[in-house]
């Protein structure tokens, strides 16, 4: 487990090592949300709800959700998948550790630094600007945590898998590039699924997506409450164990058929 | 108790190859050529604790292939591989904490961030207890000479530097053996001396096993006793260097340098050796077996005037040369 944590840490310094990079990040989420923030102020025009949320909760939405996708959101896909065509998983391979876990912690370090250097000090940024409407409630609060480390989980997950893709394709530029936009539509980031039409809410609720960023953001603008909000952990919680069994299954598969470029 | 069993092992790989043109680029979208090819063709051969061996061939002769399956990186088509009393690929992780590595080209410390970093990872992947380390890893450390390098980022390192940390990570578990792939590929003289002086003093001192790729012979000369020649992905020589030296490199090379102008021909009629031309044609190259050297030197040095005279022994380098550009059939 030490050398789990140890590389946690590990990532979280080289994060560091490129701090500069993130002081403009903060500034092109702050502009994002603001983006955001016009368009649904302007939808909902003279209008107290539509389906069932307020303006306040909408805004509060679309902040929560960009802020939290600071923190979910890692280029893990993106490294497996350069470091199969360079070869670099070689090296990877002679190491007493399991790749994925390995990769999936290196997430977790990039996470976690963003969400101190990036989200914390954006979220204050924002609540400057807009007014937006932060519960006290401590449940929400914790559900809300607990939600967002599940939705990490399954993000890493889905990134795992598509990164592994490229063990057989080779070049997986394309669909990692659709991944990432399939993920930003379904998750619920641009839009809440519940304004999606019936049938595509249906086909959603067969998906994982909902669960990276739909479900917590909902949990903390409080859409979400009490045994439905527990529904929604379950069903994240649920997909984190079933896609376990893809991963297993690819890696087996791509282990077997590793080829190292350019040895 | 071998460090190293292989029996008859091989690696295919599919090779495709694409048509030309545009047709044919859409044809490859629905069916592909392809050939099997056999980078390792049924090899076998031991290695024992404590051996150094150098594993020599031409670029594309299958040698980083082997390496790949020796570590558990690569899956043998077929044949026994046994490293360490394991199987590499069916017991990767517990297998993998008994070797140490180094590709010559391509880094394993992380490169954006200080060496030291890399090691403490590296220190608790291995779970190598701190009182181990700083037994080992000083005298590591201090042998190689990295000790100001060790709160520089990787990216900072010139190659010379960044290679001796390479070596200094690939040891800090202190395993039983230890496979180099081109260890000093690009390192200028000096770093080089260093990095095979540490070497041998780690062999002495904890028996440790090495294998080493590389295509600097200098390196084979001045560690490996064995070497184990592949070509095609089938090895054409084991054993001793020595033994290769006496076979191949027999022969010895005198340099005459002549007051007056040459003929080949002259010369071929004085002795019957092999002569050519040097620099220009006061310049010859006699080719001769090494009992033959006091009468050919004899005969020249009675009939012509000579203005300069030297003996030069053939190098491994040359010896390796003409193996494979003729073969090893003879000699």
């Amino acid at each position: 487990m030490a050398k789990y944590i140890e590389m946690i840490r590990m990532r979280f310094l080289m994060m560091l090592a490129y701090r500069t990079n993130y002081y403009s990040g903060i500034f092109i989420y702050s502009i994002n949300i603001g983006a955001y923030y016009f368009l649904w102020s302007a939808i909902y025009g003279g209008q107290s709800s539509i389906q069932g949320m307020t303006v306040e909760q909408m805004t509060t939405y679309v902040a929560i959700a960009w802020m939290a996708r600071a923190f979910y959101f890692n280029n893990i896909d993106r490294e497996i998948a350069m470091e199969i065509r360079d070869g670099k998983v070689a090296i990877e391979l002679i190491r007493p550790y399991n790749y994925l876990v390995m990769k999936t912690m290196q997430g977790l370090g990039e996470g976690i630094f963003r969400l101190i250097f990036f989200s914390l000090p954006g979220m204050l940024i924002v609540t400057f600007v807009f007014s937006l409407q932060f519960t006290t409630n401590v449940h929400t609060w914790g559900y809300f945590t607990l939600s967002t480390i599940l939705s990490f989980i399954i993000n890493s997950q889905l990134n795992l898998l598509a990164g592994m893709v490229t063990f057989f394709t080779l070049n997986g530029e394309g669909l990692l590039r659709a991944k990432r936009f399939i993920i930003d539509l379904f998750s619920g980031l641009i839009l809440p699924i519940s304004f999606y039409p019936e049938w595509a809410q249906h086909v959603m609720h067969y998906l994982p997506f909902q669960a990276i960023s739909y479900i917590p953001s909902m949990i903390f603008t409080e859409s979400f409450t009490g045994d439905v909000a527990i529904k929604g952990m379950m069903f994240q919680a649920v997909w984190c164990v079933v896609l376990i069994v893809p991963i297993y299954l690819l890696w087996k598969a791509a282990k077997r058929k590793l080829i190292i470029q350019g040895g | 108790m071998y460090a190293i069993e292989v029996e008859k092992l091989r690696k295919e790989f599919k090779s495709y190859s694409s048509r030309s043109g545009l047709a044919g680029a859409f044809r490859d979208l629905f069916t592909r050529n392809y050939k099997i090819i056999r980078a390792v063709d049924d090899i076998s051969f031991t290695v024992k604790q404590g051996e150094m061996v150098g594993y020599i061939g031409e670029n594309g002769a299958g040698k980083s292939t082997t390496i790949k399956m020796l570590t558990g990186i690569l899956t043998p088509t077929s044949g026994r591989v046994v490293v360490n009393g394991m199987n590499p690929h069916k017991e990767r992780e517990r297998f993998v904490q008994t070797i140490g590595v180094v590709f010559g080209q391509r880094s394993q410390l992380w490169w954006d961030i200080a060496v030291q970093e890399s090691f403490r990872l590296l220190k608790k992947v291995y779970r190598v207890s701190d009182q181990d380390y700083n037994e080992h890893m000083d005298h590591v450390i201090e042998t190689l000479d990295i000790g100001p390098l060790l709160d520089k980022p990787v990216r900072k390192l010139s190659l010379g530097q960044r290679m001796r940390c390479e070596l200094a990570a690939a040891l800090i578990h202190n395993p039983p053996l230890l496979f180099l792939d081109e260890p000093t590929i690009g390192l200028d003289v000096l770093v080089k001396l260093k990095i095979r002086q540490f070497l041998k003093e780690i062999n002495e001192k904890y028996n440790t096993t090495i294998l080493l790729t590389t295509h600097d012979m200098t390196d084979i000369e001045a560690l490996c006793e064995r070497v184990i020649m592949l070509d095609e992905g089938k090895i054409i020589y084991d054993g001793s260097l020595q033994h290769l030296k006496q076979n191949w490199g027999e022969g010895k090379q005198i340099h005459f340098q002549f007051r007056d102008l040459v003929s080949k021909e002259e010369l071929a009629s004085l002795v019957h050796v092999t002569w050519e031309q040097g620099e220009d044609r006061y310049n010859w190259i006699a080719h001769v077996r090494a009992n033959d050297m006091a009468h050919v030197i004899g005969k020249v040095v009675s009939s012509y005037e000579l203005k300069d005279i030297h003996i030069r022994e053939v190098s491994t380098e040359e010896i390796i040369r003409n193996i494979y550009e003729e073969g090893i059939h003879y000699g």
